[in-house]
């Protein structure tokens, strides 16, 4: 018994230690976030970070929903829509805001196209009665 | 960004996330896309919410006007007609990242990253990337798109020194950007554009029809990439983040059809593989005549045996034959047979292609198995149903190193009792390979239309 909470005892010493760890990382990651120039390391830990949320996450999918992966996947690509909507923001108009305009056109279509597909395909697949 | 913005693109983030989890069954699934759904509008609100968005009613005209356009097709299109449709998505993705480097170099003030003629080098190299690989996915998943709809010829279109000029065409790039970061002129800018236009052509129309799972998949990858690097020139994580998520998802899932098909992504990629040219080249005649079956023998050995497995194909898609296959296999079980379909990870046009047309004819899921789940049953099997698959089960695979599918994991069709193979033609598949199955002992041809036998097979059945 007293072993079992010794043992107890030096895990939650470690989730401290853990915490305070991550603690830290956090402020370092938000002070190299400050700036433009910065953003590049800040952006490029994201990407990778992302990249492996995205390797486990990925894999877990079932072979059969692959199809509507394509499709989920090709709806959420087109948040670019962020970027097109920035484009397309200012009031008088410019080069730079027509092709903020079709940019949000073609990412629309993709978003409405992407999630409706992926739903029809969704609510197709039943379990045996 | 103020840091509610932030903090509200995180949430998106995370729901983006939860839509791909989603996804890893079947039960979940729908749930997951309403997160995905939820996520962007929570992005696209928090954008248009941001102090340099002003113009509104233009931006919703836009929108309206995309997202009826979007909604239309997707409403309509057939599930046969499904790879193609996500190609051409694709290729609106990487079109868009094109048009939002653009209006960020033209306008660089809207995006926080200098003014013109003075953007800073980062931000200049990002745009480029992100400009680059948008064109490549926009010209590449328009050719896709052509082949998969059958514009483009199938066939792999190979000429002599076409590695190099892609090669060429790649450096040229590369010099293109590097004059772009140090002079900034829109000509630039635009010959960047032109010089991925031309090599996003050129990399997909080498490419066959079978392959074009693989291509789909890496130009999924591509689009994510994109917007990566837009998410770079804007410093916004959610871009990235999606953008990560999205390209991990298109490598692993080419990575997954390579597999399927024992090649290597390399392989795939310069293209040529299939087609006439290797059913010219493969030269020996074969002039064994393999033993034909009609449809009423096929009903009436199914009907009298205690399990089925059907392996369909992409010639099933193409026949439109799924409707008249669950029919049967509905007879069938009510017969007391247990039916089971048995799916290759490259069967189809897309991944998961044949999971969506056979839950389209209302096939249980539960039904549909994977290679690794079924493979061992095929020995316990009565019969197995071939029905327009051909390489994926060639037992050649397996034994004959020549062969141009040494190596490629099969379905152990040739295990089953007895063997239907319902076919159009002695006409090889894909690989330009002939397959050993037709000639064995246990195997029956069924000579015609996939949707014609099936419909003959019911008729049978009903007698």
């Amino acid at each position: 018994m007293s072993e079992l909470s010794n043992q107890l005892e030096k895990l939650s010493y470690q989730a401290q230690e853990i915490s305070n760890q991550a603690s830290n990382l956090a402020a370092n990651l938000a002070e190299t976030s400050n700036g433009h120039g910065d953003f590049l390391v800040f952006g490029f830990t994201v990407l990778i970070l992302a990249c492996f949320v995205g390797y486990y996450v990925v894999w877990s999918v079932t072979p059969a929903l692959h199809s509507p992966l394509m499709g989920v996947t090709n709806a959420i690509s087109s948040v670019i829509i962020v970027g097109a909507l920035l484009a397309a923001g200012p009031i008088d108009s410019s080069l730079s805001k027509i092709f903020g305009l079709v940019a949000v056109t073609l990412a629309a279509v993709n978003i409405f196209g992407g999630f409706v597909v992926t739903n029809r395909m969704l609510s197709m697949f039943k379990k045996k009665q | 960004m103020s840091n509610l913005s932030s903090v509200f693109y995180l949430v998106s983030a995370v729901l983006f996330i939860l839509s791909l989890r989603g996804l890893s069954h079947p039960t979940t699934a729908r749930k997951g896309n309403f997160y995905g759904m939820l996520g962007m509008a929570i992005a696209i609100g928090t954008t248009v919410a941001s102090p340099g968005v002003l113009s509104y009613k233009e931006i919703a005209i836009a929108f309206i006007i995309g997202g009826l356009i979007g909604s239309t097709i997707a409403l309509k299109i057939q599930m046969t007609a499904l790879p193609q449709l996500v190609a051409a998505f694709h290729s609106l993705v990487g079109l868009a990242a094109v048009f939002v480097a653009g209006s960020a170099f033209y306008n660089p003030e809207a995006f926080d990253i200098g003014a013109v003629g003075s953007i800073p080098t980062g931000s200049l190299i990002e745009m480029a990337l992100g400009t680059a690989i948008g064109a490549i996915t926009f010209t590449g998943s328009i050719i896709a798109f052509g082949k998969l709809q059958g514009i483009v010829t199938g066939n792999p279109l190979v000429f002599k020194g076409q590695h190099f000029l892609n090669l060429i065409i790649g450096f040229v790039i590369i010099g293109l950007i590097a004059k772009f970061c140090i002079v900034q002129t829109p000509e630039y800018f635009w010959l960047i554009v032109l010089a991925s236009f031309a090599i996003g052509f050129l990399l997909i129309l080498p490419i066959g029809g079978a392959d074009m799972p693989v291509i789909v998949s890496m130009l999924n990858s591509y689009s994510g990439w994109a917007a990566a690097g837009i998410g770079f020139t804007l410093s916004n994580n959610l871009l990235i983040i999606t953008g990560a998520l999205v390209g991990s998802s298109g490598a692993i899932l080419s990575y997954i059809m390579c597999k399927g098909m024992n090649r290597s992504f390399f392989n795939v990629l310069l293209g040529g593989f299939g087609g006439e040219q290797a059913v010219a080249s493969s030269g020996k005649k074969d002039d064994r005549q393999p033993k034909q079956g009609n449809a009423a023998d096929a009903a009436f050995m199914m009907k009298n045996c205690s399990s089925v497995i059907i392996v369909p194909g992409y010639g099933m898609a193409v026949a439109q034959a799924q409707h008249a296959l669950r029919e049967m296999g509905d007879i069938l079980k009510k017969e007391g047979v247990e039916v089971r379909y048995a799916i290759h990870p490259v069967a189809g046009r897309m991944p998961g292609h044949m999971n969506v047309l056979l839950a389209e004819a209302n096939v249980p899921y539960d039904e549909v198995l994977e290679l690794d789940e079924i493979n061992r049953d095929f020995s316990s099997t009565d019969v197995a149903f071939v029905i327009g698959a051909n390489d994926v089960t060639n037992p050649a695979a397996k034994t004959d190193k020549t062969s141009a599918i040494y190596g490629m994991p099969i379905l152990d069709v040739e295990n089953a009792g007895q063997v239907f193979f319902v076919k159009r033609g002695m006409a090889s598949g894909y690989a330009g390979v002939q397959n050993e199955l037709f000639f064995r002992d246990n195997t029956l041809m069924l000579f015609g239309d996939a949707k014609k036998v099936c419909e003959e097979v019911i008729k049978g059945l009903e007698n």
